[in-house]
């Protein structure tokens, strides 16, 4: 057999192998969505006649979208912040702070990731909520009609409540990145007279970036799509993309404009994803500089 | 003058504050103590071995200097300074590790530069500084480098680089060249006894379990048995003169065996042999008889007038059968089972043309300065 012939027959074994995964992607996931772009372009929302993006300048023109698509983005991006936050420093705790229980506590946050998210939000309107512990507490303290917590269904309550059930997300890859760093690399800067915060922002945090990114990346998308934390704290004065996409399609009956939102939900989760990926690349450029 | 001399001079110049002192210090978790009442003075500009088994408390005790460890009781001082109570980064020392703890995402000089960073030097002060220490080491070649890119014996280098840089006053390596492999280990232990020789006000504490390089590179060794000291001297009087079988066993290779003294300079082994001793006012009872394999020989002992003769005064001569033979390239170890009791001498000597065979019939031969008596038990 002639070197082109072999080459032939390994290209077509992997296109063979490759084509059937690729066809099944193609049924179970682009058709549907791209159905969902074909109808969003339709004028009478039926997927017929000619394409047309009258309904984009529509849906482009109430001020509940632009409330909701700067809810979507801001909600997303401060989770996305907070978690990166606490999760690095409680992860460290876990990681480098001795203390009893402390391989409980990072077994429960493998347990934390499966709950459901709507359980989180349940927990804080107990807590939280305008007849909650906190406000309970303090009108008993201090004898008054009600409570100063009043905040769950505003974006600060989303935020609060993405937050908490974001950051072990964020959590279990820096944990399994700690576990990774040599304790002798910490004694090594301590000894040549580093303090704990610069050990921490110099040797730690550095090691630490490609799983605060894995993390922050995950997040950043999940919150961008979040929507049973929404609907359950801030149904009432906080709409983003997804619960808009729920309230045209199945309250409203207006199909093509909920086409609209969740192509534009769904552009909008690329493009950020996109810009955190390249802020990302650039920031740790020096990890990936070939060696 | 070259700049290897000036580097010197300046990485002189700035070595302050030399000398440990362990002032009766005992490390323990829980109820397990890991260093007990532990009393050592490091003069300054003095390379000390601590050398011992795994778990005999070198590397706690090196942790305590360090800052790693609390004691429970006790002092340590650096310079003269308690620093007991000192948290690691304030202690002004280096520490050179096994695994190296290079920064992974630093460069070469980076690495380097981190402590003179950590120690707020001059920023214009600081490139002169890292080209020192690299220069010093052999690595001023490889500043661009990342750790992942060097060998383990040069990423060792740079490791020592890091902390010379910051020119402490005490150095601590801990088991530093176990790592490597034995070629480059040798070619460390040259460098490391080049530094020495090159920074003279600078005082190492050096943790091993390999006796060959505490006898290398150390001014005096420490030897170490579960959680205390055992003993302390140069090398040269631990080896000629130990002060226990545990110590004659770490310190050199040694042939230990059980006997009871006879006399004023004579031990009875087991089965009524009976051997001259190196003379020392005598003893009562249970013995130890130490004999340095290198200094026993095969055959009878050479007369004063040249051919072997077995009366020769202040020798002891004994037979056996060979039960052991290793050739070691330059010399053979042979080993002889004595009768009645089966004790076993080893003896290390000169390539043999014509080896004796396994049971064949031999006679060992070493002076009574040789054989020297220690307290009893104590083996390892």
């Amino acid at each position: 057999m002639t070197l082109r012939a072999r080459a032939g027959r390994t290209g077509m074994m992997r296109a063979g192998m490759i084509l059937p995964p690729v066809l099944l992607l193609a049924l179970l996931f682009l058709y549907p969505l791209a159905l969902v772009v074909r109808d969003s372009l339709s004028p009478d929302g039926a997927g017929g006649g000619a394409l047309s993006t009258r309904a984009y300048s529509d849906v482009f023109g109430e001020a509940s979208f632009r409330d909701a698509l700067l809810n979507t983005i801001g909600i997303a991006a401060g989770a996305t912040a907070g978690t990166l936050v606490l999760g690095f420093v409680l992860a460290f705790v876990v990681a480098f702070v001795p203390f009893p229980g402390s391989r409980a506590l990072s077994r429960f946050i493998d347990v934390f990731l499966a709950f459901p998210s709507f359980l989180i939000t349940l927990a804080l309107l107990f807590v939280y909520g305008t007849v909650g512990m906190a406000n309970g507490l303090w009108t008993d303290v201090t004898g008054a009609s009600s409570g100063p917590f009043d905040f769950l269904h505003t974006p600060w309550g989303v935020l609060l409540a993405e937050v908490t059930y974001f950051t072990p997300f964020v959590m279990r890859p820096l944990l399994a990145a700690f576990a990774q760093t040599e304790t002798a690399q910490l004694e090594a800067a301590a000894s040549l007279g580093a303090r704990p915060g610069r050990i921490v922002r110099q040797v730690v945090l550095p090691e630490a970036l490609p799983a605060l990114a894995a993390g922050g990346g995950l997040v950043l998308v999940l919150c961008l799509n979040e929507f049973g934390i929404v609907l359950f704290t801030g149904a009432k004065g906080v709409t983003t993309l997804p619960t808009l996409v729920y309230g045209k399609a199945i309250l409203d009956g207006d199909y093509t404009g909920a086409c609209v939102v969740a192509v534009v939900n769904v552009a909008l989760s690329a493009a950020l994803y996109g810009l955190y990926r390249m802020l990302l690349t650039r920031t740790g450029a020096h990890r990936a500089r070939p060696v | 003058m070259n700049v290897r001399a000036a580097n010197v001079r300046a990485m002189n110049g700035g070595i302050r504050n030399g000398g440990i002192r362990f002032d009766g210090v005992t490390v323990a978790y829980d109820a397990t103590v890991v260093l007990d009442d532990f009393d050592l003075t490091v003069e300054p500009g003095e390379v000390m071995a601590l050398l011992g088994p795994s778990g005999s408390g070198k590397t706690t005790a090196l942790r305590a200097v360090a800052g790693f460890v609390r004691p429970r009781t006790g002092r340590v001082l650096i310079g003269g300074q308690d620093v007991t109570a000192l948290p690691p980064h304030r202690r002004g020392i280096g520490m050179v590790v096994q695994q190296y703890a290079l920064f992974p995402h630093m460069r070469v000089e980076a690495n380097v530069a981190f402590g003179l960073k950590a120690r707020k030097v001059p920023r214009g002060e600081i490139a002169g500084r890292v080209a020192e220490a690299l220069e010093m080491t052999g690595m001023d070649g490889f500043a661009e480098r990342y750790p992942r890119e060097l060998s383990g014996g040069q990423q060792q280098r740079v490791a020592i680089a890091r902390a010379l840089a910051v020119r402490p006053g005490v150095l601590l390596l801990d088991e530093p060249l176990s790592a490597l492999d034995a070629r480059l280990r040798a070619g460390m232990l040259t460098e490391l006894a080049r530094l020495h020789r090159e920074l003279p006000g600078l005082s190492m504490l050096y943790v091993t379990h390999d006796q060959s390089e505490a006898l290398t590179l150390a001014d005096r060794i420490a030897v170490m048995d579960r959680a205390r000291l055992r003993d302390c001297g140069t090398p040269q009087s631990l080896y000629r003169a130990p002060g226990s079988a545990f110590t004659a066993s770490f310190v050199g290779s040694a042939n230990l065996l059980a006997a009871r003294w006879c006399g004023e300079d004579a031990v009875e082994l087991d089965g009524g042999v009976r051997i001259r001793v190196r003379g020392s006012g005598g003893g009562e009872g249970e013995a130890t008889l130490c004999i340095r394999p290198h200094l026993i020989g095969l055959g009878e002992p050479p007369g004063p007038s040249g051919p072997p003769s077995p009366d020769v005064p202040d020798m002891n001569v004994l037979h056996g059968a060979v039960t052991g033979l290793q050739w070691r390239g330059a010399s053979h170890r042979v080993t002889v089972s004595l009768p009645p009791s089966g004790a076993e001498l080893t003896a290390e000597v000169r390539e043999l043309s014509s080896p004796p065979a396994l049971g064949e019939k031999v006679s060992v031969h070493f002076a009574a300065a040789d054989a020297v008596v220690l307290p009893p038990g104590g083996t390892p």
